[in-house]
């Protein structure tokens, strides 16, 4: 058993609390990869002053931890920790959070990228920025689609 | 069977979330049932080839089979992270 920690929440967090956290007590980790999303101020040419995430309650903490289930198959990791925002965002603020804690580092930098292919395509949640000329929903990028092309092989 | 919308989907469609008690045996003959409902529903249901669907909360297809107590969802593509 590793830990696998979950939280869909609209409060910010701090990366240093959250790598100790995973780490406590585990000398057996020798490397931890963390991936952390911010919203940017700009996107598809547009300037963006803030963001709405919505998300699908209950499906959503599913999806994440079945993700992380899988990564735990997949790789020998010694614990997984995945942090997503929803709310109302600002430029600059972080979304996602995502830690892999293993023995040596090959694993978790994979690790960490096949939980962030699985989350931009699987897990339900969706932008909507506020522009200038007014809101609108993000549009799905089809290379998020086929970044998980590579997993599969 | 409850049936909730999500994003543009909610929005467009006007409704967040609805009971639906006529039998239906699969995801495609509940879109059917919906798209009676007029065009915009047509559009944005049956005949979006980008629509992604849930059933219990776990990705699902057309041919999914539907019973009375299943939680239905439909959603545009994700775009979290």
């Amino acid at each position: 058993m590793i830990p696998i920690h979950i939280s869909v929440q609209t409060e910010d967090f701090d990366v240093n609390a959250q790598m100790q956290q995973l780490r406590q007590g585990n000398s057996g980790i020798g490397a931890i990869a963390a991936f952390v999303g911010l919203v940017r101020d700009l996107n598809e040419g547009c300037k963006v002053s803030n963001m709405t995430l919505e998300h699908y309650a209950g499906m959503t903490e599913k999806s994440l931890a079945d993700i992380a289930e899988q990564a735990k198959m997949r790789w020998s990791l010694q614990g997984i920790s995945i942090i997503h925002r929803v709310g109302e965002l600002q430029p600059t603020e972080q979304i996602v959070l995502v830690l892999t804690a293993s023995a040596h580092r090959h694993a978790a930098f994979d690790a960490a990228q096949f939980i962030m292919d699985y989350l931009k395509s699987q897990a339900p949640f969706w932008k909507k920025e506020v522009t200038p000329d007014g809101a609108r929903w993000v549009d799905a990028r089809e290379s998020d689609e086929k970044a998980l092309t590579r997993w599969q092989a | 069977m409850r049936v909730l919308y999500f994003a543009s989907l909610r929005e467009n469609l006007g409704l967040a979330d609805e009971s639906i008690n006529e039998p239906v045996l699969n995801v495609s003959e509940l879109l059917d049932l919906l798209a009676e409902r007029g065009q915009q529903w047509d559009e944005q249901l049956r005949q979006n080839t980008r629509l992604q669907i849930a059933v219990n909360q776990s990705l699902a297809k057309r041919n999914t089979s539907l019973s009375a107590s299943d939680e239905v969802a439909f959603f545009p593509p994700v775009t979290g992270g």
